[in-house]
């Protein structure tokens, strides 16, 4: 029986509001389904289900996140068959090196995994202060990130661009690469069921030139990341309009995926809390 | 209350000596503007106009910027770290010198009491110099990777408020990355940064490294949208933070941003109250409330409001607003007309709006801007005076029964730079600094400050931290 593809918004599977949805070809031009075409609506439902979903997944334990992380490997696994096929027909690989590929994607969500109870010992601080306080640093989640996913890899590529914010606490409203869009409906049916809390990510398949303009002016996301934008204009009027509420911002850039990621996209999405409290008796 | 009567002890000016004129200063040497005209900067204390300083042009901003990029690639930007430091020791060590000196300049230049340039500002210069000398030869330890690499030129445009303190924030850190710098002091307060110039001199920094550039906003965007300008750093408000991101947008900079806010001083009824009564005057009236991370919302738990309130305002009466040079001065004058219309229109706001104002009766002297310290009570949070950063001795009071409440008035801003906390019980400290959505959090104390402390804001209070290791990353390319 063959697939219905459609959005991912809070948690359940609607189709886009529009009622437009648009022809998904393999690397060779072959049909192979209709995807739903996301609205300004859609970007919209998405980022209200994001904002819902920040408060609890922020306030979850480092652990826990990390267990839902680990999760989402375990499950992927168990799809590994569907991952490989698709994106084995979205980007044109052998299936040898599709299922390199879903190999790659699951070993990066386990990579970000591990991050969930890290990263405050990494990235935070005890201050030494000149004066009798404690002042220590903490980093903490900015919120809802916007991410417009890259064009080329379907699935690691998405996949390392979806985890580094997740994991320290955000929550994502993501636009699928436009011309492969069928892994990352693949990945919303993952999050459903390895214990993601229903809108902590939340994937829109369509274009990023129609969608990235809302997501970047909504005073409602904190941080943008415009990996999936490869007209240099485009990107430098989403970044403008991101400069409205200071979206931190993520300009796109030469990406190799199959590489070890670092941290800076994961950093780009936090922020650094100082707290002061004078030590007496 | 009655009040003790000080005989007037003014700091001695004689120790500053202020030229007629200043030229931009340019690879080590002052220069005179070649496209700009000179303007005045005065005592906002008297009106009385203490030297002319040159405007730079874009042309002149051209000049630096060369200048800058020449350091960099010809002399520190190879320099070993350990060289650099020594640069940047001897630099704390003259400021700690003149300490004395600098003190009196910045409340001539700025209006703020001498109290608080000799015993804040200037020893926070000195602190941050020092510590970020030490991190010259260390870069490899500051998180960033094994071969962590400056970004070039920085063009940072600083505040008024904190003239050589912001001063000190954005060069000591840029240097010690290995950056070269041209800095835009605020066109009101450019004397202190002079100054710094011809301690750079003293300290035989090589020519170049250090560049500052006076002139108002059109010099300040002649630097930031510099084409040769790789790290663009910026304090002050957030309509022009706004306009410094869409400027930089398609380009290869890196930014950080510091901008304006709205903080929460948060006091439960358990707070030690006469600690709290003095953090919450430190909170607002510090600086003449010219402080970005100001406690400009009380939030007062309603059990204990007329106590605060009338507690707050007994002490309201015994601060001293006048000479910044006088030793026993607490609140200095405005640092200018345009600040100080901008706080009577927001506080007129405040009384149309409904709000009910405050002040004590305080004698203003005749000369210069000054403003009391004034309280609203009956604020909303509609209100403008409980949303918009008024950046004056205006205290917005408003009250809250439950933590859960305090904690959504306190976020209800696009702000979200610092907050205050009054509480004896510690789990509740923990609680809420957590739930804060703000990038500093002071617990039984406001407004404190040191270079180890990584600060800055959250939301559309601006990105990236200055002070600490964190601060250090913001100049390391990564």
């Amino acid at each position: 029986m063959r697939k219905t593809y459609k959005l991912y918004i809070g948690g359940a599977f609607p189709r886009s509001e529009s009622g437009r949805s648009y022809v998904v070809n393999d690397a060779k031009g072959k049909f192979l389904a209709n995807a739903s075409q996301a609205s300004r609506k859609d970007a919209r439902d998405a980022v209200v289900a994001a904002r819902k979903a920040f408060g609890g997944w922020h306030a979850r334990t480092a652990y826990n996140r990390g267990q839902v992380l680990y999760r989402i490997a375990e499950v992927m696994e168990g799809r590994h068959q569907q991952f490989s096929l698709e994106v084995s027909q979205s980007e044109g690989l052998s299936i040898a090196k599709a299922r390199a590929v879903v190999d790659a994607s699951i070993d990066r969500w386990v990579w970000y995994a591990g991050w969930a109870d890290k990263l405050a010992q990494v990235v935070g601080s005890s201050n030494p202060v000149a004066g009798p306080y404690f002042d220590f640093s903490l980093p903490e989640a900015t919120g809802v990130v916007a991410v417009l996913a890259p064009q080329d890899s379907s699935l690691l590529g998405l996949t390392s661009v979806i985890a580094p914010a997740i994991v320290s606490g955000n929550t994502v409203v993501a636009v699928s690469s436009y011309e492969r869009p069928l892994p990352a409906v693949t990945l919303g049916e993952v999050m459903a069921t390895s214990d993601v809390p229903g809108g902590v990510v939340n994937l829109l398949t369509g274009s990023a030139s129609e969608i990235g303009p809302w997501l970047a002016s909504h005073q409602d996301v904190n941080a943008i990341d415009l990996c999936g934008i490869s007209s240099e204009d485009e990107a430098r009027d989403l970044e403008i309009a991101s400069a409205d509420n200071l979206k931190r911002v993520r300009r796109p850039a030469e990406e190799d995926w199959t590489e070890d990621q670092g941290l800076s996209r994961l950093l780009n999405y936090l922020e650094l809390k100082t707290v002061w409290h004078p030590i007496g008796v | 209350m009655s009040r003790f009567e000080y005989a007037p002890a003014p700091e001695s000016r004689a120790i500053v000596d202020i030229k007629s004129s200043y030229g931009l200063f340019i690879n080590g040497q002052f220069t005179d503007a070649t496209d700009g005209k000179p303007f005045k900067t005065i005592s906002p204390a008297s009106e009385e106009v203490l030297a002319e300083v040159s405007e730079a042009g874009p042309a002149d901003v051209d000049k630096a910027v060369r200048a800058a990029r020449k350091a960099f690639e010809k002399v520190w930007g190879p320099m070993a770290g350990r060289d650099r430091a020594k640069y940047l020791f001897r630099i704390a060590r003259l400021i700690q010198e003149r300490a004395r000196e600098l003190a009196v300049l910045e409340s001539l230049d700025n209006g703020k009491p001498i109290r608080e340039s000799r015993d804040v500002d200037i020893p926070l210069v000195a602190a941050h110099f020092f510590y970020y000398a030490g991190w010259a030869d260390k870069l490899e330890y500051a998180g960033v990777g094994d071969d962590p690499q400056p970004w070039g030129v920085a063009g940072q445009v600083i505040p008024w408020n904190f003239p050589m303190l912001m001063l000190a924030w954005k060069i000591a850190p840029a240097l010690a990355a290995g950056n070269t710098v041209v800095l835009k002091p605020a066109e009101t307060t450019p004397l202190t940064a002079l100054a710094f110039a011809e301690i750079c001199q003293q300290a035989d920094l090589p020519p170049g490294v250090v560049n500052i550039v006076t002139g108002a906003g059109r010099t300040g965007q002649a630097l930031v949208e510099h084409p040769d300008v790789n790290k663009v750093a910026f304090t002050g408000s957030t309509a022009v933070g706004r306009a410094i991101a869409k400027s930089v947008a398609g380009t290869d900079k890196a930014v950080t941003l510091e901008l304006g806010g709205k903080a929460a001083n948060i006091v439960f009824e358990d707070a030690p109250i006469d600690q709290t009564i003095e953090g919450i005057v430190n909170g607002i009236f510090f600086n003449q409330g010219h402080v970005c991370c100001a406690g400009s919302r009380l939030l007062v738990q309603e059990s204990v409001y007329d106590e605060v309130l009338a507690r707050l305002k007994r002490r309201m009466g015994t601060l001293r607003v006048g000479d910044p040079l006088d030793k026993n001065t607490d609140i200095g004058a405005i640092n200018s007309a345009a600040q100080l219309a901008k706080i009577r229109e927001l506080s007129q706001v405040g009384e149309d709006e409904g709000a009910e104002r405050w002040s004590p009766e305080c004698e203003l002297p005749p000369q210069g801007y000054w403003f009391p310290p004034t309280v609203f009570t009956g604020v909303s949070q509609a209100h403008r005076i409980a949303r918009e950063e008024i950046f004056g001795p205006v205290l917005s009071v408003l009250t809250f029964r439950t933590p859960q409440e305090a904690v959504e008035k306190a976020n209800n801003t696009p702000f979200g730079l610092s907050a205050g906390i009054w509480t004896d019980k510690g789990s509740r400290i923990l609680w809420m600094a957590n739930q804060l959505r703000a990038g500093v959090v002071w617990a039984n104390t406001f407004n404190r400050f040191d270079p180890t402390s990584p600060f800055g804001g959250y939301k559309e209070s601006g990105y990236g931290r200055e002070g600490g290791r964190h601060g250090l990353e913001a100049y390391l390319a990564h």
